[in-house]
């Protein structure tokens, strides 16, 4: 069985909202009728968005982290979203574990934002029905586009790749290598949702400087000057093999 | 959790049908084995039966402004098996139904008495009526109560406490009226229904007491460290990812101060418990039924309160992330 979903790399974001502009830009625009977006430029700006990218301080000044959080529907495994819906709008697909929100059968009545612990649902104000992350279910199939462009509107805008898309069913799949050697973990998973998203972690990236690389462990005299040589009939330092 | 008026009537109205319904039916049934005296009229069961169903009818209209898509909610039934609120969306027109039925043969008075036991006990046809009514009555409570306490990060919400304070309270509600009503058509029955319904408050004020003193010491499973998955004891938020706020920040917030919450607590356990017991036991000593109604009306305000309370006291653990509101 496939399971489509992000892998987000947290050591990598630099929290520039790319992903956010192209989800909403992209979504908005697609059959299923423009997303709400009231204010924009005034005061009290609000909307749906799919995808939000927030900034966390993590530690205490002056020794902080600035971590920078992208979420939006995490996909999960055991979505409890799903069986609340008394419509049955709200479902996971079969076929590759996308959860979805049938736009034509939903009444409206936020029962399901209750249910999911991640806050990743938001109703549309406007058209009174309960939107989410598609992870794009309506390019990743297009075989209109060229192939490498057949992923998620954020994975293809973010600027510094820190978003990965694919199968966490399918063991060889790039974002499952990289999950498990990256140390990719789960939101909440106190809750048994089991999210199909990862995120990996922030990771320290250091240069470690021994001294002897400084300095050259080949001078006998420490001291930087032209080797020493024997007589020009001899074997030179190079030939020898016994340093 | 920000409360919603549509739902804090949605659930007190049909609270008090159903328990409207409930107090009739053990007239009925307490009638029909001899324990009392057949002191009530058939008015007494089809005009309370008519207002029972207006307090349901009340309670489906109030559900209706909750939808964002009113005009969709049958196909609210579709998902029984996996989902209390749809369950709830047959249970409600099931109870209607019945008590339809019921009011009905007690108005027209067709009634027929299949059996009488040597004690004189009698089964008619509306006992049974009446029976499946029940029956109906308390899935439609269970569904109500499930609704809240099946979401297990509810922690607030998710113990049996919810679905026993659901049926206790409508229970309560809807006997006070019975109480109040019985003063026209039941005279004989004052005192019954009036000392059950001090007997099911004052029940419903333990329960609630417990579910207040269990939620007290609730200890939240997620934090902020589990939210973003990050090991350090100190992560603080400092955007949302928006300026302006989202449904996010609207749904899931009572926006109210910290003092309005608390007090809310103690005007509720006044008005619902305190004050209408004391009111019924004075009504029924002389018949008064300006106090009895103002018990009912009381209680009725103070289970708004109280309703309000339940939905604002619960902790959406979404809330972690959006915690600069
Ligand atoms: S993240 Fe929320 S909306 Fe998405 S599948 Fe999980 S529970 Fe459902
Ligand atoms: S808001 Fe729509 S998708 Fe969500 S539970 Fe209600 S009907 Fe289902």
């Amino acid at each position: 069985m496939t399971q489509l979903a992000l892998v987000i790399d947290l050591n990598v974001c630099v929290g520039c909202h790319a992903c956010v502009t192209s989800c909403k830009e992209w979504n908005t625009s697609g059959p299923a009728g423009s997303m709400c977006d009231d204010n924009p430029y005034g005061q009290d700006p609000t909307g749906t968005f799919f995808n939000r990218v927030q900034t966390y301080e993590v530690g205490e000044f002056p020794l902080t982290e600035t971590v920078h959080f992208p979420k939006s529907c995490l996909h999960c495994e055991d979505p409890p979203c799903v069986p609340v819906c008394p419509t049955g709008a709200s479902y996971k697909r079969e076929s590759d574990g996308i959860v979805l929100v049938d736009y034509d059968k939903c009444i409206g009545c936020r029962y399901c934002s209750w249910a999911c612990p991640y806050g990743a649902r938001e109703i549309d104000e406007h058209q009174k029905v309960m939107k989410k992350c598609t992870l794009c279910v309506d390019r990743i199939y297009d075989e209109e586009l060229p192939e490498e462009e057949r992923k998620p509107a954020c994975v293809l805008a973010c600027p510094t790749n820190a978003r990965l898309f694919g199968d966490v069913h399918d063991s060889e799949s790039e974002i499952s290598v990289t999950i498990r050697e990256e140390g990719g973990y789960q939101l909440m998973p106190e809750w048994g949702t089991k999210p199909s998203n990862h995120y990996l972690p922030r990771r320290k990236t250091r240069m470690h400087i021994h001294d002897d690389e400084l300095e050259r462990a080949d001078n006998p005299l420490n001291k930087e000057q032209r080797k020493p040589h024997g007589p020009i009939d001899e074997p030179t330092l190079d030939d020898s093999t016994s340093w | 959790m920000n409360p919603a008026f549509s739902v804090i009537f949605l659930t007190t109205l049909i609270g008090v049908g159903q328990g409207l319904f409930l107090a009739l039916f053990t007239g009925q049934s307490y009638s029909a084995v001899k324990l009392l005296p057949a002191a009530a009229s058939a008015e007494f069961y089809s005009i309370g039966g008519l207002i029972a169903l207006l307090f349901l009818v009340g309670g489906l209209i109030a559900s209706f402004f909750h939808l964002g898509h009113p005009e969709r909610a049958w196909r609210a039934a579709a998902m029984w098996r996996t989902s209390w609120l749809s369950r709830e969306v047959i249970a409600l027109p099931t109870v209607m139904g019945l008590l339809f039925i019921y009011a009905l043969m007690h108005y027209m008075q067709w009634d027929i008495v299949l059996f009488t036991s040597e004690a004189g006990a009698e089964l008619s046809v509306s006992l049974i009526v009446g029976i499946l009514g029940m029956l109906a009555t308390f899935a439609l409570f269970l569904c109500t109560g499930m609704i809240y306490a099946c979401i297990k990060f509810l922690q607030e919400w998710h113990t049996p406490l919810t679905v026993i304070n659901y049926t206790l309270l409508g229970t309560a509600s809807g006997f006070v009226l019975a109480t109040a009503f019985a003063t026209y058509t039941a005279p004989g029955l004052l005192k019954f229904f009036g000392i059950w319904s001090i007997i099911i408050t004052l029940t419903a004020l333990i329960t609630r007491v417990a579910s207040l003193l269990r939620n007290r010491s609730i200890k939240y499973k997620s934090s902020a460290q589990t939210a973003i998955g990050v090991r350090h004891t100190k992560v603080k938020q400092i955007t949302m990812g928006m300026m302006g706020g989202s449904v996010n920040t609207r749904d899931f917030n009572h926006h109210m101060s910290a003092l309005f919450f608390k007090s809310i607590k103690w005007v509720f356990l006044l008005l619902v418990f305190i004050i209408p017991s004391i009111l019924i036991w004075a009504g029924i000593e002389e018949a008064n039924r300006t106090l009895l109604f103002s018990a009912f009306i009381v209680q009725y305000i103070g289970l708004i309160a109280e309703r309000w309370f339940f939905f604002a006291q619960a902790n959406h653990p979404q809330n972690i992330y959006y915690q600069t509101v």
